[in-house]
């Protein structure tokens, strides 16, 4: 998808105005999280398994060509393909012609965040194979040509009347003349609607959350159960998974799956949870008869072994967004590209390039909310920083903000000047504002003034004053 | 074009990592956890008695809004059949072809009409065995196989699951175990599928909708030994 994240402070106006995505929002902050916190608590162990999954993914980004190798393998042992496949542009062509090698006219697509990246539907479509989304949150933005706003819940962003008018729209050709009103009815109507997609189906493509070297297996998490249908039903099926998605055995994947439902939905596990290995056996009385797996790399093997390779143990779980602030005010669809919230501030960057995504990671506070919550530890605010240091030295970052931390960085260096100046502004600031504690509108800081008060420093001086008032480093308060 | 393109990605991971093909004492550390794989922290409530077990799949399963019956193995056909009724469900299933099922004792309900196969896009009912039930979340899990076509476990509307006992198990690692044991190591079947309750949806609203895709009911008979 075309990336409008250099469009990012745009993108968060239009955001904030949008009365319909800040109920949604709303409704998120309580939803996720809470499900999550209570997941967590559920399970004494679940920090211990934290540990081991940061370890189990690290363990496999550090041998990542022997287990990719041996995933290989495995996978040609029982009749499957592997492709690889360097570049975005490589996977789209392998996929469009595995499709024409058995006439496809459409594809059954489970969500796939990979296939997002590389901009796959649109690909396919030029070609004239028409891809389905068939998770109901990928088939509702489809239907409305929007791109997902959340890597787990991708029509996160919309409300229930939205849906029902979009449905009307579209399935009004199919029959389906009635606006529904009810949740379980348009659930329903998108269940007829995509069934009958499933039976005529010539290929079905599906992501994973995992390939296990050990076994040769794609697994895949869900709770509709689209994927395996789209993994059943048509005659070819071709599994889109990038390099970092491969783990060793089949006891790493339990301990993954223990914290991936957790901290994603907050559920104990998924609905469905499904190993696939190979195509149909002779004997099998369903199944495609052909499995393909391209696996993509898009820039990901060049961070392996620098400071950002972290960001590579993600299992896309959700987590980061749901617990951001940031992500709570504005939404996914600001973020510009496929992957947002904490850590698609940090892959943003990294896949598009960080002269178009840098205002990504400085859309943070730092709260760190997002470190605490993720299931493999990935240090979110740590990586963030990092991207900001590489913008600040590729010039990159706005003028005024160069110059205000030039002028910030003169006075840190000399001690006895930063605190006279900062004793004069802290004097300066009390003079106005003490009486009410806060203020309305303050020269320079318009910005934030027109939505929220600015705080009047606390009474007693500056922190430097107060820290040596308190006898400094030994007295504790 | 494609040994390149393969040459290229390892090769590019090797040169990230500083060094070339994996080797010495981390590649044999590598084969060594494939072949002997480590099990993670353990999980105390997937380590109980069976008969605690047993009761906690149950307790799992029903909070993921699948429904439980607890049956001798004479009585498993009447269960099915008391089941369907029940819910005004048609008396008419596609079951999988499994000789663990056949020794049922479904000629004892002359309603109920059986199919044995594949599902087919009209099916309203299928009637499957499990492989394995994992207690820790209740959880079944299906092997895929002539005796268990995968379709049966998706298309219909209601799924009802028959599961002996003894096949459940604590945890995940235990399912692993008995994999390897019956299909061998390098040859799992085309699909496993672990379910965990009825298909579902939380994409309008985050709202849990039940039979997004998926059967919409699930029931699992679970024979006393």
């Amino acid at each position: 998808m075309q990336s409008t994240a250099h469009d990012f402070k745009h993108n968060v106006g239009e955001a904030l105005a949008d009365a319909n995505l800040q109920d949604s929002l709303a409704k998120l902050k309580v939803g996720f999280s809470e499900r999550r916190r209570q997941a967590a608590e559920r399970l004494p162990e679940f920090e211990a398994l934290r540990d081991a999954a940061r370890d189990i993914k690290n363990h496999a980004l550090a041998n990542l060509d022997f287990y990719l190798e041996e995933f290989e393998r495995k996978v040609v042992a029982l009749g499957g393909h592997v492709h690889w496949a360097p570049t975005a542009a490589d996977a789209r062509r392998i996929i469009a012609d595995l499709c024409r090698s058995v006439g496809a006219k459409t594809v059954a697509k489970s969500k796939s965040m990979v296939s997002e990246e590389i901009a796959l539907n649109e690909h396919l479509e030029a070609l004239g194979i028409a891809p389905i989304e068939t998770d109901l949150g990928e088939y509702i933005i489809q239907l409305r040509h929007e791109p997902p706003s959340h890597i787990i819940a991708p029509a996160v962003h919309l409300t229930k009347d939205q849906v029902a008018d979009t449905f009307l729209e579209h399935h009004k050709a199919l029959g389906f003349s009635k606006r529904l009103t009810e949740r379980n009815d348009l659930v329903a109507e998108a269940r007829h609607v995509l069934r009958e997609k499933f039976l005529k189906a010539d290929v079905g493509l599906t992501g994973a959350n995992f390939l296990v070297a050990e076994t040769g297996s794609s697994m895949l998490v869900t709770n509709e159960g689209n994927a395996d249908l789209s993994n059943t039903m048509p005659r070819m099926h071709i599994v889109l998974a990038s390099i970092e998605k491969v783990i060793p055995t089949l006891e790493d994947a339990a301990v993954l799956l223990r914290v991936l439902a957790r901290s994603a939905t907050g559920q104990e596990s998924s609905s469905y949870t499904t190993l696939n290995t190979g195509p149909k056996r002779r004997d099998d009385l369903d199944g495609p008869s052909q499995y393909h797996v391209v696996i993509l790399d898009n820039g990901r093997s060049s961070v392996l072994g620098t400071k950002m390779q972290d960001m590579l143990r993600c299992i896309r779980c959700g987590a980061c967004m749901n617990h951001c602030p940031v992500y709570g005010a504005i939404g996914g669809h600001a973020y510009g590209w496929v992957y947002p919230g904490p850590i698609g501030a940090v892959l943003t960057p990294q896949l598009i390039g960080v002269e178009e995504a840098g205002n990504l990671p400085n859309a943070s506070t730092f709260c760190g909310r997002c470190e605490s919550v993720c299931p493999v530890r990935i240090p979110l605010p740590g990586l963030m920083r990092h991207w900001r240091e590489r913008e600040f030295e590729h010039h990159l970052t706005p003028r005024t903000v160069r110059q205000g931390l030039a002028i910030w960085g003169y006075a840190a260096r000399r001690p006895r000047l930063y605190r006279r100046l900062t004793g004069f502004a802290n004097r300066l600031l009390a003079l106005f504002g003490r009486a009410t504690g806060r203020y309305r509108a303050l020269p320079l800081a318009g910005a934030w003034t027109r939505f929220r008060d600015f705080p009047a420093p606390p009474s007693g001086g500056t922190f430097h004053a107060q820290w040596a008032r308190h006898g400094g480093a030994r007295t504790r308060p | 074009m494609s040994e390149n393109a393969r040459s290229q990605i390892l090769n590019g991971i090797r040169r990230a990592l500083h060094r070339g093909e994996l080797s010495g004492a981390s590649r044999q550390a590598a084969e060594a956890r494939l072949a002997r794989p480590p099990a993670g922290p353990a999980v105390a409530r997937a380590r109980l008695p069976q008969a605690e077990q047993v009761t906690l799949f149950c307790q799992w399963a029903e909070a993921n809004n699948a429904t439980v019956g607890r049956v001798a193995a004479a009585d498993v056909a009447g269960e099915v059949a008391a089941y369907l009724a029940r819910n005004n469900l048609p008396a008419e299933a596609a079951m999988a072809p499994s000789p663990q099922l056949d020794t049922y004792n479904w000629a004892g309900q002359p309603m109920l009409s059986l199919r044995r196969g594949a599902a087919r896009g009209s099916d309203q009912v299928s009637i499957t065995g499990a492989f394995a039930g994992i207690a820790e979340t209740g959880t079944l899990v299906m092997a895929s196989g002539p005796d268990h076509p995968v379709t049966l476990n998706l298309l219909p509307d209601t799924h009802v699951v028959v599961l002996r006992e003894a096949d459940i198990v604590g945890g995940y690692e235990e399912v692993w175990a008995r994999l390897r044991q019956r299909y061998g190591k390098d040859c799992m079947p085309r699909t496993v599928n672990t379910i965990t309750g009825p298909s579902r949806t939380g994409d309008i609203e985050q709202t849990i909708e039940l039979g997004a895709h998926g059967p919409r009911r699930m029931h699992i008979v679970i024979v006393r030994e």
